[in-house]
Protein backbone atom coordinates (compact mmCIF):
# COMPACT_ATOMS: atom_id res chain seq x y z
CA UNK A 1 0.00 0.00 0.00
CA UNK A 2 1.24 3.43 -0.88
CA UNK A 3 2.62 5.88 1.61
CA UNK A 4 0.50 8.89 0.81
CA UNK A 5 -2.68 8.70 2.89
CA UNK A 6 -3.02 9.79 6.50
CA UNK A 7 -5.94 7.36 6.74
CA UNK A 8 -6.54 4.53 4.34
CA UNK A 9 -9.41 2.16 5.07
CA UNK A 10 -10.72 -0.65 2.90
CA UNK A 11 -13.95 -2.52 3.43
CA UNK A 12 -14.26 -1.91 7.18
CA UNK A 13 -16.98 -4.01 8.78
CA UNK A 14 -18.20 -4.09 12.38
CA UNK A 15 -21.10 -6.14 13.68
CA UNK A 16 -22.74 -5.75 17.07
CA UNK A 17 -24.58 -9.02 17.40
CA UNK A 18 -27.10 -9.24 14.60
CA UNK A 19 -26.68 -5.64 13.67
CA UNK A 20 -24.11 -4.44 11.15
CA UNK A 21 -22.96 -1.06 12.45
CA UNK A 22 -20.33 -0.47 9.79
CA UNK A 23 -20.77 -2.07 6.39
CA UNK A 24 -17.73 -2.05 4.10
CA UNK A 25 -16.56 1.50 4.65
CA UNK A 26 -13.71 2.81 2.47
CA UNK A 27 -11.95 6.03 3.41
CA UNK A 28 -8.93 7.78 1.94
CA UNK A 29 -7.83 10.86 3.81
CA UNK A 30 -4.94 12.97 2.54
CA UNK A 31 -2.61 14.49 5.13
CA UNK A 32 -3.10 18.12 6.14
CA UNK A 33 -6.84 18.38 5.62
CA UNK A 34 -10.03 18.32 7.66
CA UNK A 35 -12.03 15.30 6.59
CA UNK A 36 -15.66 15.32 7.63
CA UNK A 37 -17.74 12.21 8.21
CA UNK A 38 -21.34 13.33 8.02
CA UNK A 39 -24.30 11.27 9.06
CA UNK A 40 -27.23 10.94 11.44
CA UNK A 41 -27.16 9.26 14.85
CA UNK A 42 -26.50 5.58 14.55
CA UNK A 43 -25.06 5.79 11.04
CA UNK A 44 -21.80 4.18 12.20
CA UNK A 45 -19.65 7.29 12.55
CA UNK A 46 -18.49 6.63 16.10
CA UNK A 47 -17.90 2.95 15.41
CA UNK A 48 -15.77 3.83 12.38
CA UNK A 49 -13.68 6.31 14.38
CA UNK A 50 -13.22 3.80 17.20
CA UNK A 51 -11.93 1.18 14.79
CA UNK A 52 -9.51 3.63 13.17
CA UNK A 53 -8.32 4.81 16.61
CA UNK A 54 -7.51 1.23 17.78
CA UNK A 55 -10.30 1.36 20.38
CA UNK A 56 -12.42 -1.30 18.75
CA UNK A 57 -11.60 -4.50 16.89
CA UNK A 58 -12.22 -4.77 13.15
CA UNK A 59 -14.43 -7.63 11.95
CA UNK A 60 -13.49 -7.36 8.27
CA UNK A 61 -11.33 -5.14 6.12
CA UNK A 62 -8.20 -3.24 7.01
CA UNK A 63 -7.09 0.26 7.88
CA UNK A 64 -3.78 2.07 7.90
CA UNK A 65 -2.77 5.27 9.62
CA UNK A 66 0.24 6.89 7.91
CA UNK A 67 0.95 3.46 6.48
CA UNK A 68 0.74 1.55 9.80
CA UNK A 69 -1.88 -1.18 10.16
CA UNK A 70 -4.28 -0.28 13.01
CA UNK A 71 -4.52 -3.90 14.17
CA UNK A 72 -1.02 -5.30 13.66
CA UNK A 73 0.78 -2.08 14.47
CA UNK A 74 -1.59 -0.59 17.03
CA UNK A 75 1.17 0.68 19.30
CA UNK A 76 2.72 2.70 16.46
CA UNK A 77 -0.66 4.03 15.38
CA UNK A 78 -1.33 5.21 18.94
CA UNK A 79 1.85 7.28 18.77
CA UNK A 80 0.43 9.15 15.78
CA UNK A 81 -3.12 9.92 16.86
CA UNK A 82 -5.09 12.01 19.30
CA UNK A 83 -8.69 11.05 20.05
CA UNK A 84 -11.43 13.24 21.43
CA UNK A 85 -14.61 11.30 21.96
CA UNK A 86 -18.21 12.31 22.00
CA UNK A 87 -18.21 11.86 25.75
CA UNK A 88 -15.29 13.64 27.34
CA UNK A 89 -12.56 11.13 28.08
CA UNK A 90 -11.15 12.84 31.13
CA UNK A 91 -11.11 11.91 34.81
CA UNK A 92 -14.12 13.29 36.65
CA UNK A 93 -12.65 13.08 40.13
CA UNK A 94 -9.43 14.90 39.24
CA UNK A 95 -8.79 18.55 38.49
CA UNK A 96 -7.97 19.80 35.00
CA UNK A 97 -4.34 20.17 36.02
CA UNK A 98 -4.15 16.65 37.47
CA UNK A 99 -5.72 15.21 34.34
CA UNK A 100 -3.18 16.87 32.07
CA UNK A 101 -0.39 15.94 34.47
CA UNK A 102 -1.22 12.23 34.23
CA UNK A 103 -1.70 12.27 30.45
CA UNK A 104 1.60 14.16 30.02
CA UNK A 105 3.44 11.55 32.11
CA UNK A 106 1.85 8.74 30.13
CA UNK A 107 3.08 10.43 26.96
CA UNK A 108 6.62 10.26 28.32
CA UNK A 109 7.09 13.82 29.57
CA UNK A 110 9.15 14.20 32.73
CA UNK A 111 10.19 16.87 35.23
CA UNK A 112 9.56 20.49 34.36
CA UNK A 113 8.20 19.66 30.92
CA UNK A 114 5.02 18.29 32.54
CA UNK A 115 4.18 21.56 34.27
CA UNK A 116 5.15 23.61 31.20
CA UNK A 117 3.00 21.55 28.84
CA UNK A 118 0.07 21.75 31.25
CA UNK A 119 0.42 25.54 31.53
CA UNK A 120 0.63 25.91 27.77
CA UNK A 121 -2.48 23.82 27.10
CA UNK A 122 -4.55 25.33 29.92
CA UNK A 123 -3.61 28.77 28.62
CA UNK A 124 -4.43 28.10 24.98
CA UNK A 125 -7.77 26.52 25.85
CA UNK A 126 -8.76 29.24 28.30
CA UNK A 127 -8.77 26.94 31.31
CA UNK A 128 -6.02 28.56 33.40
CA UNK A 129 -8.50 29.95 35.96
CA UNK A 130 -10.22 26.60 36.32
CA UNK A 131 -6.99 24.57 36.45
CA UNK A 132 -7.40 23.43 40.04
CA UNK A 133 -11.14 22.99 40.15
CA UNK A 134 -12.63 19.51 40.14
CA UNK A 135 -14.22 18.60 36.83
CA UNK A 136 -17.62 18.25 38.45
CA UNK A 137 -17.68 22.06 38.43
CA UNK A 138 -16.91 22.21 34.69
CA UNK A 139 -19.42 23.07 31.97
CA UNK A 140 -19.83 20.79 28.97
CA UNK A 141 -17.81 23.17 26.84
CA UNK A 142 -14.95 23.29 29.35
CA UNK A 143 -14.81 19.51 29.52
CA UNK A 144 -14.71 19.30 25.76
CA UNK A 145 -11.85 21.80 25.68
CA UNK A 146 -9.90 19.92 28.33
CA UNK A 147 -10.53 16.72 26.42
CA UNK A 148 -9.15 18.23 23.23
CA UNK A 149 -6.22 19.73 25.11
CA UNK A 150 -5.37 16.25 26.43
CA UNK A 151 -5.46 14.90 22.87
CA UNK A 152 -2.87 17.44 21.74
CA UNK A 153 -0.14 16.77 24.33
CA UNK A 154 2.02 14.74 21.97
CA UNK A 155 1.23 17.03 19.00
CA UNK A 156 -0.19 14.12 17.01
CA UNK A 157 -0.21 14.43 13.21
CA UNK A 158 -3.71 12.90 13.10
CA UNK A 159 -6.57 13.94 15.36
CA UNK A 160 -9.93 12.18 15.57
CA UNK A 161 -12.79 14.36 16.76
CA UNK A 162 -16.07 12.57 17.35
CA UNK A 163 -18.87 15.12 17.15
CA UNK A 164 -16.71 17.83 18.72
CA UNK A 165 -19.47 20.44 18.85
CA UNK A 166 -22.59 18.41 19.61
CA UNK A 167 -24.32 20.03 22.55
CA UNK A 168 -22.16 23.14 22.59
CA UNK A 169 -23.60 26.64 22.52
CA UNK A 170 -22.98 28.65 19.32
CA UNK A 171 -20.11 30.68 20.75
CA UNK A 172 -18.22 27.67 22.05
CA UNK A 173 -18.92 25.93 18.78
CA UNK A 174 -17.30 28.67 16.74
CA UNK A 175 -14.31 28.66 19.12
CA UNK A 176 -13.99 24.93 18.53
CA UNK A 177 -14.05 25.55 14.78
CA UNK A 178 -11.24 28.10 15.11
CA UNK A 179 -9.20 25.62 17.10
CA UNK A 180 -9.70 22.94 14.45
CA UNK A 181 -8.54 25.35 11.74
CA UNK A 182 -5.45 26.15 13.80
CA UNK A 183 -4.65 22.45 14.08
CA UNK A 184 -4.61 22.23 10.29
CA UNK A 185 -2.49 25.35 9.98
CA UNK A 186 0.02 23.74 12.33
CA UNK A 187 0.21 20.74 10.00
CA UNK A 188 -2.08 18.15 11.56
CA UNK A 189 -4.75 16.12 9.81
CA UNK A 190 -8.22 16.07 11.37
CA UNK A 191 -10.97 13.52 10.92
CA UNK A 192 -14.19 14.78 12.44
CA UNK A 193 -17.68 13.37 12.57
CA UNK A 194 -20.71 15.57 12.64
CA UNK A 195 -24.46 15.54 12.27
CA UNK A 196 -24.45 19.08 10.96
CA UNK A 197 -24.15 19.80 7.28
CA UNK A 198 -23.24 23.36 8.15
CA UNK A 199 -20.29 22.22 10.25
CA UNK A 200 -18.96 19.92 7.57
CA UNK A 201 -19.41 22.74 5.09
CA UNK A 202 -17.51 25.27 7.23
CA UNK A 203 -14.62 23.03 8.15
CA UNK A 204 -14.12 20.02 5.97
CA UNK A 205 -12.04 19.92 2.82
CA UNK A 206 -13.65 16.63 1.93
CA UNK A 207 -16.75 14.95 3.27
CA UNK A 208 -17.98 11.38 3.38
CA UNK A 209 -21.72 11.01 3.87
CA UNK A 210 -22.41 7.87 5.86
CA UNK A 211 -25.74 6.15 6.30
CA UNK A 212 -26.65 2.80 7.87
CA UNK A 213 -22.96 1.93 8.01
CA UNK A 214 -22.18 2.71 4.38
CA UNK A 215 -20.48 5.62 2.67
CA UNK A 216 -23.18 6.86 0.32
CA UNK A 217 -21.39 9.90 -1.08
CA UNK A 218 -17.92 11.37 -0.92
CA UNK A 219 -16.43 14.60 -2.20
CA UNK A 220 -15.77 18.24 -1.45
CA UNK A 221 -18.50 20.33 0.11
CA UNK A 222 -19.17 21.92 -3.28
CA UNK A 223 -19.49 18.57 -4.99
CA UNK A 224 -22.00 17.38 -2.41
CA UNK A 225 -23.90 20.61 -2.55
CA UNK A 226 -24.23 20.27 -6.29
CA UNK A 227 -26.19 17.12 -5.49
CA UNK A 228 -28.67 18.84 -3.20
CA UNK A 229 -28.44 22.51 -4.14
CA UNK A 230 -27.51 25.22 -1.67
CA UNK A 231 -31.11 25.63 -0.63
CA UNK A 232 -34.48 24.29 -1.56
CA UNK A 233 -37.53 25.97 -3.03
CA UNK A 234 -40.86 24.63 -1.91
CA UNK A 235 -43.90 25.57 -3.95
CA UNK A 236 -47.48 24.63 -3.09
CA UNK A 237 -49.87 24.74 -6.01
CA UNK A 238 -53.51 25.72 -6.01
CA UNK A 239 -54.45 22.88 -8.33
CA UNK A 240 -52.82 19.47 -8.26
CA UNK A 241 -53.60 19.10 -11.99
CA UNK A 242 -50.90 21.67 -12.66
CA UNK A 243 -48.23 19.55 -11.03
CA UNK A 244 -46.66 18.02 -14.14
CA UNK A 245 -46.56 21.26 -15.99
CA UNK A 246 -45.24 23.18 -12.99
CA UNK A 247 -42.54 20.60 -12.33
CA UNK A 248 -41.28 20.95 -15.88
CA UNK A 249 -41.23 24.73 -15.67
CA UNK A 250 -39.45 24.81 -12.34
CA UNK A 251 -36.96 22.13 -13.33
CA UNK A 252 -36.07 23.96 -16.54
CA UNK A 253 -35.30 27.14 -14.61
CA UNK A 254 -33.47 25.67 -11.61
CA UNK A 255 -31.64 23.10 -13.68
CA UNK A 256 -32.15 20.48 -10.93
CA UNK A 257 -34.39 17.48 -10.49
CA UNK A 258 -37.51 18.33 -8.53
CA UNK A 259 -39.39 16.06 -6.16
CA UNK A 260 -43.14 16.07 -5.57
CA UNK A 261 -45.08 15.34 -2.43
CA UNK A 262 -47.42 12.33 -2.64
CA UNK A 263 -50.56 14.45 -3.04
CA UNK A 264 -48.71 16.24 -5.85
CA UNK A 265 -49.48 19.76 -4.79
CA UNK A 266 -46.11 20.47 -3.23
CA UNK A 267 -43.00 20.67 -5.38
CA UNK A 268 -39.53 20.70 -3.89
CA UNK A 269 -36.65 21.97 -6.01
CA UNK A 270 -33.00 22.17 -4.95
CA UNK A 271 -31.43 25.48 -5.87
CA UNK A 272 -27.84 26.24 -6.68
CA UNK A 273 -28.65 29.94 -7.06
CA UNK A 274 -31.41 31.50 -4.95
CA UNK A 275 -31.65 34.35 -7.47
CA UNK A 276 -33.81 32.22 -9.77
CA UNK A 277 -36.77 32.27 -7.36
CA UNK A 278 -38.25 35.35 -9.02
CA UNK A 279 -37.77 33.74 -12.44
CA UNK A 280 -39.73 30.73 -11.23
CA UNK A 281 -42.57 32.88 -9.94
CA UNK A 282 -42.73 34.95 -13.13
CA UNK A 283 -42.69 31.84 -15.31
CA UNK A 284 -45.47 30.19 -13.28
CA UNK A 285 -47.66 33.30 -13.46
CA UNK A 286 -47.11 33.61 -17.21
CA UNK A 287 -48.43 30.08 -17.58
CA UNK A 288 -51.38 30.74 -15.32
CA UNK A 289 -50.32 28.29 -12.63
CA UNK A 290 -51.63 29.32 -9.23
CA UNK A 291 -49.22 29.26 -6.32
CA UNK A 292 -50.70 29.26 -2.81
CA UNK A 293 -47.55 28.97 -0.77
CA UNK A 294 -43.86 29.38 -1.33
CA UNK A 295 -40.86 28.95 0.90
CA UNK A 296 -37.12 28.94 0.58
CA UNK A 297 -35.18 26.59 2.85
CA UNK A 298 -31.53 26.04 3.49
CA UNK A 299 -30.59 22.48 2.70
CA UNK A 300 -30.57 20.29 5.75
CA UNK A 301 -28.88 17.00 6.35
CA UNK A 302 -32.30 15.52 5.66
CA UNK A 303 -32.19 16.79 2.12
CA UNK A 304 -28.70 15.46 1.56
CA UNK A 305 -30.04 12.15 2.69
CA UNK A 306 -33.22 12.37 0.77
CA UNK A 307 -31.33 13.16 -2.38
CA UNK A 308 -28.53 10.66 -1.94
CA UNK A 309 -30.22 7.77 -0.19
CA UNK A 310 -33.83 8.26 -1.15
CA UNK A 311 -34.95 8.27 2.48
CA UNK A 312 -34.83 10.79 5.29
CA UNK A 313 -32.26 10.83 8.05
CA UNK A 314 -34.87 10.13 10.74
CA UNK A 315 -35.67 6.71 9.39
CA UNK A 316 -32.09 5.59 9.94
CA UNK A 317 -31.88 6.18 13.69
CA UNK A 318 -32.63 2.57 14.50
CA UNK A 319 -29.31 2.04 16.19
CA UNK A 320 -29.29 4.46 19.09
CA UNK A 321 -27.43 1.75 20.92
CA UNK A 322 -24.35 2.25 18.78
CA UNK A 323 -22.58 4.22 21.48
CA UNK A 324 -23.38 1.86 24.29
CA UNK A 325 -22.42 -1.13 22.20
CA UNK A 326 -19.17 0.56 21.28
CA UNK B 1 -9.31 28.94 23.08
CA UNK B 2 -7.14 30.54 20.52
CA UNK B 3 -3.60 30.03 19.37
CA UNK B 4 -3.25 26.33 20.02
CA UNK B 5 0.37 27.06 19.35
CA UNK B 6 2.29 28.27 16.37
CA UNK B 7 4.80 25.44 16.28
CA UNK B 8 4.31 23.03 13.42
CA UNK B 9 3.52 19.36 13.77
CA UNK B 10 6.01 16.96 12.24
CA UNK B 11 4.73 14.79 9.40
CA UNK B 12 3.15 11.47 10.31
CA UNK B 13 5.22 9.69 7.69
CA UNK B 14 8.81 8.54 8.04
CA UNK B 15 8.86 8.61 11.81
CA UNK B 16 10.89 6.08 13.73
CA UNK B 17 8.41 4.61 16.17
CA UNK B 18 8.94 1.76 18.61
CA UNK B 19 6.69 -1.15 17.75
CA UNK B 20 6.23 -2.40 21.31
CA UNK B 21 6.13 -1.02 24.81
CA UNK B 22 9.47 -1.48 26.54
CA UNK B 23 9.79 -3.24 29.89
CA UNK B 24 10.78 0.04 31.48
CA UNK B 25 7.68 1.73 30.12
CA UNK B 26 5.51 -1.02 31.62
CA UNK B 27 6.95 -0.16 35.01
CA UNK B 28 6.81 3.62 34.48
CA UNK B 29 3.19 3.65 33.24
CA UNK B 30 2.07 1.35 36.06
CA UNK B 31 3.58 3.74 38.60
CA UNK B 32 1.82 6.70 36.92
CA UNK B 33 -1.47 4.84 37.12
CA UNK B 34 -0.83 3.94 40.77
CA UNK B 35 -0.28 7.63 41.41
CA UNK B 36 -3.61 8.35 39.73
CA UNK B 37 -5.34 5.73 41.91
CA UNK B 38 -3.93 7.32 45.07
CA UNK B 39 -5.02 10.83 44.01
CA UNK B 40 -8.52 9.47 43.36
CA UNK B 41 -8.52 7.78 46.76
CA UNK B 42 -7.64 11.06 48.43
CA UNK B 43 -10.43 12.78 46.49
CA UNK B 44 -13.06 10.20 47.45
CA UNK B 45 -12.29 9.15 51.04
CA UNK B 46 -15.53 7.14 51.24
CA UNK B 47 -13.62 4.50 49.25
CA UNK B 48 -11.68 3.88 52.46
CA UNK B 49 -14.67 3.10 54.68
CA UNK B 50 -14.36 -0.66 54.24
CA UNK B 51 -10.68 -0.78 55.15
CA UNK B 52 -11.12 1.48 58.20
CA UNK B 53 -14.34 0.26 59.78
CA UNK B 54 -14.10 -3.43 58.99
CA UNK B 55 -10.90 -4.11 60.94
CA UNK B 56 -12.30 -2.28 63.95
CA UNK B 57 -15.59 -4.19 63.99
CA UNK B 58 -14.41 -7.62 62.84
CA UNK B 59 -11.34 -7.77 65.05
CA UNK B 60 -13.36 -7.04 68.16
CA UNK B 61 -16.37 -9.10 67.13
CA UNK B 62 -14.62 -12.30 66.02
CA UNK B 63 -12.06 -11.98 68.80
CA UNK B 64 -14.71 -12.05 71.51
CA UNK B 65 -17.06 -14.50 69.72
CA UNK B 66 -14.50 -17.22 68.97
CA UNK B 67 -11.89 -16.52 71.63
CA UNK B 68 -13.43 -18.34 74.58
CA UNK B 69 -14.74 -21.27 72.57
CA UNK B 70 -11.54 -22.00 70.72
CA UNK B 71 -8.76 -21.09 73.10
CA UNK B 72 -10.50 -20.93 76.48
CA UNK B 73 -10.10 -17.17 76.74
CA UNK B 74 -9.66 -14.19 74.42
CA UNK B 75 -6.07 -13.45 75.46
CA UNK B 76 -4.74 -16.86 74.44
CA UNK B 77 -6.76 -16.72 71.21
CA UNK B 78 -5.20 -13.45 69.99
CA UNK B 79 -1.80 -14.77 68.80
CA UNK B 80 -3.69 -17.33 66.70
CA UNK B 81 -6.47 -15.04 65.62
CA UNK B 82 -4.87 -11.65 64.85
CA UNK B 83 -2.71 -12.79 61.91
CA UNK B 84 -5.78 -14.61 60.56
CA UNK B 85 -8.08 -11.60 60.75
CA UNK B 86 -5.28 -9.44 59.32
CA UNK B 87 -5.07 -11.57 56.20
CA UNK B 88 -8.85 -11.79 55.96
CA UNK B 89 -9.20 -8.01 56.24
CA UNK B 90 -6.56 -7.31 53.60
CA UNK B 91 -8.10 -9.85 51.22
CA UNK B 92 -11.53 -8.30 51.70
CA UNK B 93 -9.90 -5.02 50.71
CA UNK B 94 -8.37 -6.75 47.70
CA UNK B 95 -11.72 -8.20 46.67
CA UNK B 96 -13.00 -4.66 46.06
CA UNK B 97 -10.36 -4.20 43.33
CA UNK B 98 -12.57 -5.73 40.64
CA UNK B 99 -15.54 -3.52 41.45
CA UNK B 100 -13.43 -0.35 41.50
CA UNK B 101 -11.81 -1.33 38.23
CA UNK B 102 -15.13 -2.12 36.57
CA UNK B 103 -16.64 1.22 37.62
CA UNK B 104 -13.54 3.07 36.49
CA UNK B 105 -13.42 1.29 33.13
CA UNK B 106 -16.98 2.24 32.34
CA UNK B 107 -15.97 5.89 32.40
CA UNK B 108 -14.86 7.78 29.32
CA UNK B 109 -11.32 8.28 30.56
CA UNK B 110 -10.51 4.64 29.81
CA UNK B 111 -11.02 5.40 26.12
CA UNK B 112 -8.12 7.80 26.41
CA UNK B 113 -5.93 5.25 28.17
CA UNK B 114 -6.66 2.81 25.38
CA UNK B 115 -5.84 5.30 22.65
CA UNK B 116 -2.53 6.30 24.27
CA UNK B 117 0.70 4.51 23.40
CA UNK B 118 0.94 3.34 27.00
CA UNK B 119 1.57 -0.08 28.53
CA UNK B 120 -1.61 -2.17 28.46
CA UNK B 121 -0.88 -3.64 31.89
CA UNK B 122 -0.60 -0.19 33.51
CA UNK B 123 -4.29 0.62 34.09
CA UNK B 124 -4.67 -2.71 35.92
CA UNK B 125 -1.32 -2.93 37.68
CA UNK B 126 -1.57 0.74 38.64
CA UNK B 127 -4.98 0.38 40.24
CA UNK B 128 -3.91 -2.73 42.15
CA UNK B 129 -0.70 -1.08 43.31
CA UNK B 130 -2.57 1.99 44.51
CA UNK B 131 -4.64 -0.38 46.63
CA UNK B 132 -1.52 -1.12 48.71
CA UNK B 133 -2.39 2.10 50.55
CA UNK B 134 -5.74 0.55 51.48
CA UNK B 135 -4.04 -2.62 52.76
CA UNK B 136 -1.63 -0.53 54.81
CA UNK B 137 -4.53 1.31 56.43
CA UNK B 138 -6.46 -1.92 57.09
CA UNK B 139 -3.40 -3.68 58.52
CA UNK B 140 -2.39 -0.79 60.75
CA UNK B 141 -5.88 -0.49 62.21
CA UNK B 142 -6.03 -4.25 62.81
CA UNK B 143 -2.78 -4.14 64.79
CA UNK B 144 -3.92 -1.09 66.76
CA UNK B 145 -7.15 -2.89 67.69
CA UNK B 146 -5.18 -6.01 68.58
CA UNK B 147 -2.88 -3.98 70.81
CA UNK B 148 -5.88 -2.42 72.56
CA UNK B 149 -7.31 -5.89 73.14
CA UNK B 150 -4.08 -6.87 74.83
CA UNK B 151 -2.13 -8.57 72.04
CA UNK B 152 1.65 -8.27 72.45
CA UNK B 153 3.28 -9.85 69.35
CA UNK B 154 6.32 -11.95 70.22
CA UNK B 155 8.04 -11.01 66.97
CA UNK B 156 8.28 -7.39 68.09
CA UNK B 157 8.10 -4.31 65.88
CA UNK B 158 10.24 -5.96 63.21
CA UNK B 159 8.05 -9.04 63.14
CA UNK B 160 4.93 -6.92 62.80
CA UNK B 161 6.50 -4.84 60.01
CA UNK B 162 7.61 -7.99 58.16
CA UNK B 163 4.09 -9.43 58.57
CA UNK B 164 2.60 -6.30 57.05
CA UNK B 165 4.99 -6.46 54.10
CA UNK B 166 4.24 -10.11 53.46
CA UNK B 167 0.48 -9.70 53.73
CA UNK B 168 0.46 -6.62 51.50
CA UNK B 169 2.54 -8.37 48.85
CA UNK B 170 0.29 -11.44 48.92
CA UNK B 171 -2.83 -9.24 48.90
CA UNK B 172 -1.51 -7.50 45.77
CA UNK B 173 -0.90 -10.86 44.11
CA UNK B 174 -4.34 -12.25 44.96
CA UNK B 175 -6.04 -9.03 43.85
CA UNK B 176 -5.23 -10.08 40.25
CA UNK B 177 -7.95 -12.72 40.62
CA UNK B 178 -10.45 -9.98 41.41
CA UNK B 179 -9.04 -7.78 38.64
CA UNK B 180 -9.80 -10.56 36.14
CA UNK B 181 -13.37 -10.75 37.45
CA UNK B 182 -13.59 -6.95 37.13
CA UNK B 183 -12.50 -6.76 33.51
CA UNK B 184 -14.52 -9.84 32.51
CA UNK B 185 -17.94 -8.85 33.77
CA UNK B 186 -20.31 -6.24 32.48
CA UNK B 187 -21.64 -4.67 35.68
CA UNK B 188 -20.03 -3.62 38.94
CA UNK B 189 -22.81 -5.36 40.86
CA UNK B 190 -22.06 -8.66 39.17
CA UNK B 191 -18.37 -8.23 39.93
CA UNK B 192 -19.16 -7.73 43.60
CA UNK B 193 -21.26 -10.87 43.74
CA UNK B 194 -18.57 -13.05 42.18
CA UNK B 195 -15.89 -11.43 44.33
CA UNK B 196 -17.72 -12.52 47.49
CA UNK B 197 -18.09 -16.05 46.17
CA UNK B 198 -14.32 -16.20 45.70
CA UNK B 199 -13.41 -14.37 48.88
CA UNK B 200 -15.39 -16.46 51.36
CA UNK B 201 -14.04 -19.92 50.49
CA UNK B 202 -10.52 -18.50 50.21
CA UNK B 203 -10.55 -16.95 53.66
CA UNK B 204 -12.85 -19.26 55.64
CA UNK B 205 -11.49 -22.50 54.19
CA UNK B 206 -8.18 -21.72 55.81
CA UNK B 207 -6.83 -21.67 59.30
CA UNK B 208 -7.81 -18.02 59.76
CA UNK B 209 -10.22 -18.48 62.66
CA UNK B 210 -10.24 -22.08 63.78
CA UNK B 211 -7.72 -24.90 63.93
CA UNK B 212 -8.22 -27.13 60.90
CA UNK B 213 -7.91 -30.52 62.70
CA UNK B 214 -11.68 -30.86 63.25
CA UNK B 215 -12.52 -30.36 59.54
CA UNK B 216 -13.38 -33.40 57.37
CA UNK B 217 -10.48 -34.81 55.36
CA UNK B 218 -11.56 -33.50 51.95
CA UNK B 219 -11.86 -30.02 53.37
CA UNK B 220 -8.45 -30.28 54.99
CA UNK B 221 -7.06 -31.18 51.58
CA UNK B 222 -8.32 -27.91 50.14
CA UNK B 223 -7.21 -25.95 53.18
CA UNK B 224 -3.69 -27.35 52.69
CA UNK B 225 -3.36 -26.16 49.09
CA UNK B 226 -5.15 -22.87 49.72
CA UNK B 227 -2.39 -20.22 49.50
CA UNK B 228 -4.29 -18.19 52.09
CA UNK B 229 -3.61 -20.90 54.70
CA UNK B 230 0.13 -20.54 54.10
CA UNK B 231 -0.04 -16.75 54.15
CA UNK B 232 -1.78 -16.91 57.53
CA UNK B 233 0.66 -19.46 58.96
CA UNK B 234 3.59 -17.42 57.71
CA UNK B 235 2.04 -14.29 59.24
CA UNK B 236 1.67 -16.12 62.60
CA UNK B 237 5.31 -17.17 62.52
CA UNK B 238 6.51 -13.66 61.73
CA UNK B 239 4.21 -11.97 64.21
CA UNK B 240 4.55 -14.29 67.17
CA UNK B 241 8.04 -15.71 66.72
CA UNK B 242 9.74 -13.38 64.26
CA UNK B 243 10.67 -16.33 62.03
CA UNK B 244 10.18 -16.97 58.35
CA UNK B 245 9.90 -20.62 57.37
CA UNK B 246 8.47 -23.03 54.82
CA UNK B 247 4.98 -21.51 55.03
CA UNK B 248 6.46 -18.15 54.09
CA UNK B 249 8.04 -19.62 50.99
CA UNK B 250 4.82 -21.45 50.11
CA UNK B 251 2.90 -18.20 50.54
CA UNK B 252 5.27 -16.37 48.18
CA UNK B 253 5.25 -19.25 45.69
CA UNK B 254 1.45 -19.40 45.73
CA UNK B 255 1.29 -15.64 45.20
CA UNK B 256 3.70 -15.84 42.28
CA UNK B 257 1.62 -18.61 40.70
CA UNK B 258 -1.56 -16.54 41.09
CA UNK B 259 0.13 -13.58 39.36
CA UNK B 260 1.51 -15.78 36.60
CA UNK B 261 -1.95 -17.15 35.84
CA UNK B 262 -4.26 -14.24 36.46
CA UNK B 263 -2.25 -11.18 35.39
CA UNK B 264 -1.85 -12.27 31.74
CA UNK B 265 -5.52 -13.34 31.60
CA UNK B 266 -6.69 -10.01 33.03
CA UNK B 267 -4.49 -7.95 30.70
CA UNK B 268 -5.66 -9.98 27.70
CA UNK B 269 -9.27 -9.53 28.68
CA UNK B 270 -8.68 -5.80 29.12
CA UNK B 271 -7.02 -5.46 25.70
CA UNK B 272 -9.87 -7.16 23.89
CA UNK B 273 -12.61 -5.56 25.98
CA UNK B 274 -14.63 -3.28 23.73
Amino acid sequence: MSNEWAIEAHGLVKDFGEQRAVDHVDLNVAPGIVYGVLGPNGAGKTTTIRMLATLLGIDEGEARIFGHDVVKDAHRVRQLIGVTGQYASVDETLTARENLDIFCRLQGLTGKAIRAKGDELLESFGLTDAANKPLSKFSGGMRRRLDLAASLIARPPLIFLDEPTTGLDPRTRSQMWDTIRELITAGSTVLLTTQYLDEADQLADRIAVIDTGRVVAEGTADELKALVGTSALQVTLGESDDADHASQVISSITGTDVTRSPESRRINAPLTDTGVVTDVLVALRERGIEVTELSLQKPSLDEVFLTITGHTAESTTESENEESAA
Amino acid sequence: MSAVTTATVASGFDRTLPRHVSLRQNWRDSMIMARRAIIKMRRTPEQLIDVTLQPIIFTVMFGYIFGGAISGDVQSYLPFFIPGILVQTVLTGASAAGTTLREDMDKGVFDRFKSLPMARIAPLAGALTGDLVRYLIAGTITFVMAFLMGYRPGGGVLGVAATMLLVMACGWALSWIFALVGVSMKSARGVQGIAFLILFPLTFLSSAFVPTETMPGWLQAFVKINPVTHIIKAARDLCNLGTFGADGWYALLGSAIVIAIFAPLAVRKYRTHT
